[in-house]
């Protein structure tokens, strides 16, 4: 009787560890120690350590048709007289407010060469780097600008990054930044069902 | 204690076996493998790539488009870290869509992974007084001021600590990740995040397959199920492949910053070097990786 009662419970021992078995799973290999990828083979692919980016990639955000201003410009007398403009740029006269009452439009636009902008040097200074021109005054942005601080960057974090210009996002003849329409707020705990 | 040899256990123990052997068997193969999978930890390289290989034959079937999931592991030397302009955010929750997108968070029922807080400019960083449901026509509104808070990816964080199962822990990177197999939904986890930024499916959750991101990692964006536990993981689908999270690129003012904080030569230490920085809830000692700052 001793004997069967044994046979027995070793019968449901095996049982037991067969289904502990199937549970666990069958294979308990180790786990590889597999060789990860080393941060410098990435950098190679993008900006090189300490190289700082001089352009934005995106072309500036000219109004349709408006670019290049030599287009009507070549065939008008140069007024320099600070005034209210009426028929064309009107809309700029209207929305100028970036110290406006000490400031023209030949402050940063050339007078003669009207395809450029000037910098206060009276060096002339491509749309393309416009960001030049802002940090004449906004020097601490540009500085933050230049290391990534200060707008937005996009790209690789370990890499090319894409830069977007100041005026991107601060029209120039208004640059404070507008107000936007926000996206919905989350549903409220009592409306889930 | 005292061994019980006894015909009854005998027969406790066989109808117990017996009862488990029937359930594994009532399941079809592919599911009983999935859910005799061990922990995504212990799992070799090539056990790895043949679950995510696994998963996306799955998700083609459930969803009717090609995917890509991937077990990418951390890159040696990179702890990621993030840094949140507070002077800048204008509390418009578009990071809060662009990562519901990224990530394939459940539509219906809803869940965020970024809560954006708004508060009274003159209390200061006032969390107890926010308001998380603030819908104005235009933002940002005078005398309000947005604070966005997720995970804080913690270097001593307290959810990985009470897990019973050891479902979530932090990687070599720093991401604190769920392997949302092993998650049992105990919500302990949820229980110790000061910060909210853990998030349960109460339901099952919905993504239709026309918004299904179908570039995935393992650890991160891929479909959960009702009864696990969720939370931000940087983008891991994202930074591990070098690219900016996702919030990162949709801000329109270009207040969240993202890097490795053992590069001297990144944005974030820039960032920690020379601003005013802190952290989130300091005096509890989670020791975030998360930083905000004031770049005025």
């Amino acid at each position: 009787m001793k004997h069967r009662k044994n046979v027995l419970v070793k019968l449901s021992n095996l049982a037991l560890a067969f289904s502990i078995f199937l549970l666990t799973g069958c294979q308990q290999k180790e786990s590889e120690n597999t060789k990860l990828p080393q941060l410098s083979e990435v950098k190679e692919s993008g900006l090189k350590k300490g190289e700082t980016l001089e352009n934005a990639i995106e072309l500036p955000p000219f109004s349709d048709g408006i670019f290049p201003c030599s287009d009507c410009h070549t065939d008008l007398t140069p007024n320099p007289l600070k005034r209210e403009l009426v028929d064309m740029h009107d809309d700029i006269s209207a929305m100028f407010d970036h110290d406006k009452e000490n400031r023209w439009c030949t402050d940063c636009h050339d007078l003669i060469n009207r395809d450029y902008l000037k910098l206060a040097s009276g060096k002339l200074l491509d749309f393309k780097e416009s960001y030049k021109l802002c940090g004449q005054c906004h020097g601490e942005k540009l500085r933050d600008w230049k290391v990534g601080v200060h707008g937005k960057r996009t790209g690789n974090w370990n890499g090319k990054k894409e830069y977007l210009l100041c005026v991107h996002c601060h029209n120039p003849h208004s640059p404070k930044f507008k107000q936007l329409t926000p996206e919905p707020p989350p549903i409220r705990q009592e409306d889930i069902n | 204690m005292k061994k019980e040899n006894s015909r009854r256990s005998f027969f406790k123990n066989i109808s117990l076996a017996s009862i488990s052997a029937l359930a594994l068997n009532g399941c079809d193969p592919k599911a009983l493998k999935e859910f005799l999978q061990r922990n995504f930890r212990t799992l070799s390289k090539k056990e790895k790539n043949d679950i995510v290989k696994n998963l996306e034959v799955k998700y083609k079937e459930t969803y009717g488009k090609e995917f890509h999931v991937s077990a990418e592991p951390a890159m040696e030397g990179v702890l990621f870290g993030y840094a949140l302009d507070l002077s800048r955010c204008i509390g418009c929750r578009k990071c809060v869509y662009a990562c519901v997108g990224e990530n394939n968070q459940s539509r219906e029922p809803q869940i965020h992974w970024i809560q954006v807080l708004e508060m009274e400019k003159e209390k200061g960083i006032d969390l107890a007084h926010s308001n998380v449901h603030y819908n104005p026509e235009k933002v940002p509104e005078k005398g309000k001021s947005y604070f966005p808070v997720a995970c804080q990816q913690c270097r001593n964080p307290q959810c990985t600590t009470v897990c019973p199962v050891k479902a979530t822990w932090q990687e070599p990177d720093g991401i604190v990740v769920v392997d949302y197999n092993w998650c049992i939904g105990c919500r302990y986890c949820m229980a110790a995040c000061p910060y909210g930024a853990r998030h349960f499916n109460w339901g099952q959750p919905n993504v239709p397959a026309e918004e299904i991101n179908t570039e995935m990692h393992y650890l991160g964006n891929r479909p959960r199920v009702k009864g696990v536990v969720e939370k931000c993981t940087f983008c891991i689908q994202r930074v591990r492949v070098g690219k900016y999270p996702s919030c990162v690129e949709i801000c329109p003012v270009g207040a969240r910053k993202f890097g490795n904080l053992l590069d001297s030569e990144s944005e974030i230490r820039y960032i920690l070097e020379n601003k005013r920085v802190f952290v989130l809830k300091q005096e509890l000692n989670t020791q975030p990786k998360f930083y905000y700052f004031f770049g005025i």
